[in-house]
């Protein structure tokens, strides 16, 4: 079996939908100086590297070996991996496994993403299958949007009530310094917002934001030195379901990829009900329907049940399961980065270290990761060392 | 180090247009001829990595279009983005988290999209990129560098090629098994100063897969488990004018940290046979000091002493090596699977005798940036 | 010599092609080929699951098994989600604006059991709805090129 592993140390920049005053590589060194810092830590120390973003979006081939200046890979080993969407938390999770294998005991993460430097929907776009897909589709907008018409169709799910899920996440983007969108935004405002494509309105969809992340991971015995209150990994888990658009979009079943690696965290947690055990949730929602949805594919409550449990307050602050403290995904969107700072922003809860979006008493975090071509990925922190 | 073996591999032939076949049908492919290799089932294996890249597939995410062909279905799957070696890294350290069995497969076809463009993209796009600098004419500034410092010849790195294209006769995989002469590869066409044609790789398209297991799955595999005594990547500065490019510190510290791993002092003594990723003639000998076979400069005369042909010392690229079939990121698993068969004994007319330690090297970035060396042996 | 360290900040502008050409492979192939010859779909059946696919492909992810039965289906099926897409974007297929709106769709075809995408010619949110029955409208075949625009939408037929 592997070894134990925590997160020990989180970093990020501050986000904006710009940053021309700096290139990625000098955004990369934002993060990884300011992880380094809070594990209080120097690159020196640090054994490997995992990076991950996506291509085509500042069409860098090899980020690895591109961004060592940024990164502090020379002469270190670094390893990129990209799975979509879900990268940032793909990455924390390829770090763990360095850990774990017992061949590394300080180990970076590190998720980016320039959104400005191309364009965004055109770079989605070669997500789809060139043969099969790409004629049809305009990005991610639409996907969701049919996944949103799918189960308003299913459950009576109205506009109005995946409004509620903007209007908390950006609420919460207020206590946190670092968020990109930092103006509330009301069920009303969403409801007044341009149609974008039906059902999904400006104010549904998460921002394009330039930022980075950076965890720092450590081996249990190194762990224990370096911080105060670890965040132990209790689960790791991804799981893929997709050759075209069509294998996947059976909205009927839900999103399959999500209750797959939801279920199989719980098993490596030994949780049994989420929704009791688990006490903050970081979920990557990048649109308000999103927010009702995956919360029945990752468990927190059953089939149809997602309005009645977000109106009932149970995952605004101070609900059963506060969802995204941060502002999540709605409110800040780099995408290479915007899975790692779920599992980040879990860290830092788990840590205790979340000022004014801390919740209290934080024993067992969840964080997910998802790419739109159904990538799901879930990982469990705990205060606990399992 | 917990042990941990290679139990299965596969490889589909080498060529230069697979037409006929997606990414998925080579993969599917290679997949399940490694599970037989290992007489495995897919139920066997509970972790997918793929090895994919989304400028030579022109997909973003592109490991998506292969996760049903490599057995991904409700399994936890995800996609290194380099050469292969460094996904059977990621493969091994999931294997010593504690899974039982990790597939690691790797696509590639050169065939499909344009390799300059793609190969451009390595480059910072401020800098260089606009000067139209791909993997060959950054090769090139690497040969000039190396041969002019250590006073080394065109005839004499043309004797690579010459010596892997005859090995590649042995091998049923390769693409261009040739009989030439030095002469032959001296007036071959100028691609870049100084390489000429026949010291550069072909466009290839490809696929390759191996299975990494615990030692509980190991223990009930069909070919003998090849087991991992060391392995280690490093990687170096980016920007070519950082580098002194003569010099692969980076590899040669991957090798010092394999090295120790595999309680190896002597490699010269100690490996049998080497297989080693040399897209350009030159690399070679380059990458044969940075893994310390000889001292810095003395690459050539390896292979003119013979220690490097098959019956000397150390043969090196028994299988052809990637001048002979280059489908990059797969061609470093290819020197993987290659160091497997000849430490298992079945590398049919390529074997090397008594192969009982072997070396596979792999590497990312433009003139080897970041390498990544792996020492397999037969016993624990 | 002392330089003041503000100044205004540049970007570096790039724009070329990246030009790729695809294989379809053989039950793609065969899917364009039966479009031209006889203006109707083709899925493949796993003898595993029994579950139809289309497009069709060589594996079922789930069986992990080799497909090989091509099955005919008819060009009529059932809208089971959809979106009018409403924003402007540049389609990286031809580097040209995609004229906008129009609708992607997501459509099972009757006899397949899992789902295709591709256009449905309805913009009007109030004439379309989960559950429509959509017919496949082709190019002639004189035009047809072997790609995924043979089938140039999906018309509402009740
Ligand atoms: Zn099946």
């Amino acid at each position: 079996m592997g070894r134990r592993v925590a997160i020990v140390g989180v970093g990020q920049t501050y986000h904006k939908s710009h940053r021309p005053d700096v290139t990625s590589r000098e955004m990369i060194r934002e993060a990884v100086t300011a992880a380094l810092a809070d594990a209080e830590l120097t690159i020196r120390d640090i054994d490997a590297i995992v990076i991950g973003n996506m291509d085509h979006f500042e069409s860098i081939n090899y980020v690895d070996t591109y961004s060592v200046e940024g990164s502090g890979g020379v002469m270190k080993p670094i390893m990129k991996v990209s799975t979509g969407g879900t990268t940032g938390a793909t990455v924390a999770i390829a770090a763990y496994y360095h850990v774990a294998s017992g061949l590394f005991d300080r180990v970076l993460a590190i998720g980016f993403e320039k959104n400005s430097e191309s364009d965004t929907t055109g770079a989605i776009i070669t997500c789809s299958d060139a043969i099969w897909d790409r004629f049809s589709y305009s990005g991610a907008i639409p996907s969701l949007a049919t996944e949103a018409t799918a189960y308003m169709e299913k459950y009576g799910a109205t506009q109005e009530d995946a409004a509620i899920i903007g209007e908390r996440d950006r609420n919460n983007a207020l206590n946190n310094p670092f968020a990109h969108l930092r103006r509330p935004l009301t069920v009303a405002d969403i409801m007044a917002s341009p149609m974008l494509a039906y059902p999904i309105k400006l104010g549904d969809i998460c921002p394009r934001s330039d930022g980075a992340c950076a965890c720092v991971l450590a081996a249990d015995g190194v762990a224990q030195k370096i911080a105060r209150k670890p965040a132990w990994f209790k689960a790791a888990a991804v799981r893929h379901t997709y050759t075209w658009f069509g294998d996947s979009t059976d909205y009927n079943k839900g999103l399959v990829s999500m209750q797959r690696a939801s279920k199989d965290a719980y098993q490596q947690a030994g949780i049994t009900k989420p929704a009791e055990e688990i006490d903050v949730a970081e979920l990557y929602l990048p649109y308000t329907w999103a927010g009702l949805k995956w919360i029945e594919d990752i468990g927190f409550c059953g089939p149809g049940e997602g309005v009645r449990f977000v109106r009932d307050g149970n995952t605004h602050m101070g609900g059963k399961i506060p969802v995204n403290p941060s502002g999540g995904v709605i409110s800040t969107n780099c995408i290479g980065a915007t899975a790692m700072l779920r599992v980040a922003e879990a860290a830092i809860q788990v840590m205790g270290r979340g000022g004014k979006r801390q919740v209290p008493d934080v024993k067992n975090a969840l964080a997910t990761g998802f790419g739109g071509c159904f990538w799901s990925d879930v990982v469990i922190l705990s205060t606990e060392r399992p | 180090m917990d042990n941990a073996a290679i139990v299965g591999v596969a490889q589909t032939k080498y060529e230069r247009r697979k037409k006929d076949q997606i990414l998925a049908d080579l993969v599917f492919d290679v997949t399940r001829a490694a599970l037989d290799d290992a007489g495995l089932a897919i139920g066997d294996i509970d972790s997918v990595v793929t090895v994919s890249n989304d400028f030579f597939d022109g997909r973003t995410i592109s490991g998506m279009a292969v996760g049903d062909a490599a057995g991904g279905e409700d399994k936890n799957i995800s996609t290194v983005s380099g050469d292969g070696a460094f996904g059977a890294f990621y493969g091994l350290m999931r294997v010593l988290s504690g899974y039982k069995a990790t597939i690691v497969v790797a696509h590639y076809k050169g065939s499909e999209g344009s390799v300059p463009i793609t190969t451009n993209g390595m480059f910072d796009p401020i800098f260089h990129r606009h000067l139209g600098i791909d993997a060959i004419s950054a090769a090139a500034l690497q040969a000039d560098a190396y041969m002019a410092r250590f006073g080394i010849r065109e005839e004499d790195v043309a004797q690579v090629s010459v010596k892997n294209h005859g090995n590649a006769k042995n091998n049923p995989y390769a693409q261009l098994p040739m009989d030439i002469t030095v002469a032959d590869v001296m007036k071959s066409r100028k691609i870049a100063e100084p390489l000429k044609l026949l010291d550069c790789c072909p466009i290839s398209d490809g696929a390759a897969a191996i299975i990494i297991a615990n030692e509980e799955i190991a223990a009930r595999t069909k070919k003998k488990p090849v087991w991992v005594k060391g392995v280690a990547h490093c990687c170096e500065e980016y920007f070519l004018g950082d580098r002194r490019l003569s010099d692969p510190v980076a590899l040669q510290d991957a090798a010092r940290r394999a090295y120790a791993m595999a309680g190896i002092t002597d490699p010269m003594a100690e490996i049998d046979v080497a297989e080693v990723l040399e897209p350009f003639s030159y690399m070679e000998p380059l990458w044969l000091e940075g893994l310390g076979f000889c001292k810095p400069g003395e690459g050539a005369h390896l292979i003119e002493k013979g220690i490097t042909t098959m019956g000397g010392r150390l043969p090196v690229n028994p299988s052809g090596g990637a001048l002979s079939a280059n489908p990059i990121l797969v061609a470093g698993l290819a020197r993987l699977i290659e160091a497997t068969l000849q430490v298992r004994g079945e590398a049919g007319d390529r074997q090397v005798k008594n192969a009982a330690t072997a070396l596979a090297h792999g590497f990312n970035g433009p003139c080897g940036q970041s390498h990544c060396v792996w020492i397999m042996g037969g016993k624990k | 010599m002392a330089h003041q360290v503000e100044s205004e900040r540049l970007v570096s502008v790039f724009a070329y092609p990246m030009p790729y050409e695809w294989s379809i492979g053989l039950y793609g192939s065969k899917f364009f080929q039966e479009i031209k010859q006889n203006r109707r779909f083709v899925g493949i059946r796993c003898n595993g699951c029994g579950k139809v696919y289309v497009p069709p492909r060589r594996v079922c992810g789930p069986c992990f098994q080799e497909l090989a039965e091509l099955v005919a289906l008819s060009d009529t099926g059932v809208i089971t989600a959809f979106s009018v897409v409403n924003y402007p974007f540049i389609d990286p297929n031809t580097g040209a604006r995609r004229p906008i709106p129009y609708t992607y769709g997501y459509i099972k075809l009757d006899g397949a059991d899992n789902i295709f995408s591709h256009i449905i010619n309805e913009t009007d949110l109030s004439k379309i709805k989960v559950g429509m029955k959509v017919r496949a409208i082709f190019k002639d075949t004189a035009e047809m090129q072997g790609n995924i625009q043979d089938i140039k939408y999906f018309d509402i037929v009740a």
